[in-house]
């Protein structure tokens, strides 16, 4: 029978069927961080369970960590004792902790990929629903509740239905200025916020193929955005360069077996998707969104569409956008560029490729926050900082930041905040913070001038970009 | 886990679409440890007045209205993978969640807490909102064993669907760690078995 890429992974990975139920689905990597596993570990205690697998577990501190003087103790001390209990629960089960002020630290979804955890082919879990970034890599990786978190302590496996599967194509080539970033909020401002729901993704086309990895794990980080469990692009030789030297990596002859396996994960001709929808490269641009669902996004040049339902007017009122309005050249007082979906090097390049020698506006406060202690080391060693001090960022230490405001990094309430995150859901950067979601270019031009841009007007600029995209 | 097999109730109306789970509990509230006292932060910021008073229009405030059943818009629980959530409906009192759509991994995250999402038509959400509205003492029944949602008293009833295991572990009240424990010699064959 021809396969798709997906049900080569995962059937691979079933170790029986239930009938008439769900199937047993054995997990390679189970990644977990401070704020849904204390729960999952309690459980586990309670129960007297032991881990079954400890060795297949990572763990970071991410979501709550300050991200200023980290090598200080924690000052809110409710975010010090789940930091805490996440330090003894590793202790005491040896499982392998990448805390903070550890050089491998950093939000689990940039540091597992980074360190060579991730690895095509297999099965990946977290606490989280962004796992779905590590599809990237032609990885099953899916985000899961705490239960679902004990369950894989407990036997590494987990009970699920089969999703179904759906294939996004996206063909010919993408525009100057448009980002990878650009190319999932037009995805999911086409198909809508629940229109992955019970699907796997798999991610097709030119488009992909010619992405970096690191942009291919900004489209995958989003697939959870249009409800869908994850997204998976094949592994190729970008994949396979990425990986390699990386220091979980197999090596040496390991690793070309590994290869040789690798090269069979793809979606055999003519196999059968669930659903399957293909765009065109050329007609993407530069995304922004005005609404309160990654789903409400526009062209940056575009009106606000005219819609009417309850919670159309909602999200708009929240905003404080009117239908039919243009969000082209709107003052913005914050920018964040950060989180897992835009806060690997690639994207403080572009970023700085655009801000170098210039300087932002005086009415906006931005904000670097690199996605792991290794990018962050790599700002510096890149001179990256240099341009981004001289410009009048502020770069902090990495962590989840303001992707979702748990820290002390807020924004206020009533303020845009065009944000490189995933989320702009109401009160995600604090309570009333109005989120425009955007590329690290978008963001990098809205501190510079104080107000959303349209750099697709910018030739020069973007001819820079280009070169590191 | 508590067992569930049919739960009579009024319910309360939450005609909002796409809920997402930091509107159900804020990411500000996820520092606990354990999982009670969620319930007390549900839907924090839309029950609330940023001065911390009540909201007096948003529903968990009105008096007229209480239950075990909250009925919400199209696609509930999309967005984070926090298992709070449900933890916040838990442990508020709420027993079923009645939508026209539910996000993945908020359905399979209730399920996993005793707490039934039970998916309907949109025009017989519509219908169960209305009288609802209209009426806050609507009573509304919710059988599992017989997998069907009526408005009690009346011939509205509508079938839902539900995973036979699922269905099996709610009714008896087992949770999937029990089983896959009893899985244990299945999951270290596969382990000695695979070659890739
Ligand atoms: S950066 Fe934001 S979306 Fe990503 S894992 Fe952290 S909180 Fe979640």
């Amino acid at each position: 029978m021809k396969k798709t890429l997906f049900d080569k992974v995962w059937d691979a990975h079933v170790v029986e069927t239930i009938e008439n139920g769900p199937q047993i689905l054995y997990i390679d990597k189970h990644l977990i961080h401070e704020v849904t596993s204390p729960q999952a570990f309690a459980e586990l205690e309670e129960r007297n369970i032991p881990l079954f697998r400890k060795d297949q577990i990572v763990a970071t501190a991410d979501h709550n960590v300050p991200t200023q003087n980290q090598h200080l103790p924690i000052k809110d001390q409710l975010s010090k004792k789940q930091v805490d209990m996440l330090t003894s629960n590793c202790e005491k089960h040896g499982v392998t902790l990448y805390g903070l002020g550890h050089p491998y630290q950093g939000i689990v979804h940039v540091m597992a990929p980074e360190l060579g955890i991730t690895q095509p082919g297999m099965t990946m879990v977290c606490g989280d629903s962004h796992t779905s970034t590590h599809g990237a890599f032609g990885t099953i990786a899916f985000g899961i509740g705490t239960s679902q978190v004990a369950q894989v302590f407990a036997s590494q496996c987990l009970l699920l239905s089969k999703p179904k599967t759906m294939r996004i194509t996206v063909n010919g080539k993408l525009r100057k200025g448009v980002l990878p970033k650009d190319v999932i909020l037009y995805i999911i401002a086409q198909l809508g916020t629940n229109s992955g729901t019970g699907y796997f993704v798999e991610y097709a086309g030119e488009v992909f193929e010619s992405m970096s990895m690191e942009g291919r794990m900004t489209v995958c980080n989003m697939s959870i955005e249009m409800g869908a469990r994850g997204g998976m692009i094949a592994p190729d030789e970008t994949t396979f360069e990425y990986v390699k030297g990386r220091e979980f990596a197999p090596k040496g002859e390991e690793f070309d077996k590994k290869v040789a396996y690798w090269e069979t994960l793809k979606t055999d001709k003519g196999a059968e998707f669930d659903m399957e929808y293909e765009f065109q490269g050329e007609s993407i641009a530069p995304m922004v969104t005005y609404g309160t669902n990654p789903g409400m996004g526009i062209r940056i040049f575009d009106e606000i569409p005219q819609q009417n339902s309850d919670s159309f007017e909602k999200a708009l009122s929240y905003m404080g956008f009117e239908k039919g309005e243009k969000l082209l050249d709107k003052t913005i007082n914050y920018v964040f560029i950060g989180s897992c979906t835009n806060s690997r090097i690639e994207d403080f390049r572009v970023a700085a490729a655009y801000i170098k020698g210039k300087r932002k506006a005086a009415n906006v406060n931005a904000l670097i926050v690199p996605g792991s202690q290794q990018v962050a080391k790599q700002i510096v060693a890149e001179g990256l900082q240099d341009i981004f001090e001289e410009a009048g960022f502020e770069i902090r230490q990495s962590g989840c930041s303001a992707c979702l405001g748990m820290n002390e990094d807020k924004i206020p309430a009533g303020e845009y905040c065009v944000s490189t995150s995933n989320r702009n859901f109401e009160g995600r950067q604090g309570p009333g913070s109005r989120t425009i979601l955007a590329s690290p270019l978008v963001a990098a031009a809205t501190a510079i001038h104080g107000k959303l841009t349209d750099i697709t007007k910018d030739e020069e600029v973007l001819d820079a970009a280009a070169l590191i995209m | 886990m508590e067992k569930f097999r049919r739960l009579l109730s009024r319910a309360l109306p939450l005609p909002i679409e796409n809920i997402d789970t930091d509107q159900i509990i804020p990411a500000r509230f996820l520092k606990a440890t354990n999982k009670q006292g969620f319930g007390e932060n549900l839907f924090r910021d839309w029950r609330y007045q940023p001065d911390g008073t009540p909201n007096r229009d948003f529903i968990l405030n009105n008096p007229d209205y209480e239950g075990k059943i909250l009925l919400a818009g199209n696609n509930f629980g999309c967005g984070s993978s926090r298992e709070h959530a449900a933890w916040a409906l838990a442990d508020y009192g709420i027993k079923v969640v009645v939508s026209s759509y539910f996000a993945d991994i908020f359905k399979g995250n209730a399920l996993n807490n005793g707490l039934l999402p039970v998916q309907i038509s949109e025009s017989f959400l519509n219908k169960l909102m209305q009288e609802c509205r209209k009426d806050p003492e609507t009573t509304i029944e919710v059988n599992l064993e017989e997998q069907y949602i009526s408005l009690d008293g009346t011939s509205y009833l509508e079938d839902f669907e539900i995973d036979p295991y699922k269905k099996m572990c709610l009714v008896n009240g087992y949770d999937d760690i029990d089983y896959l424990l009893s899985k244990k010699a299945a999951i270290e064959a596969y382990e000695q078995e695979r070659t890739f």
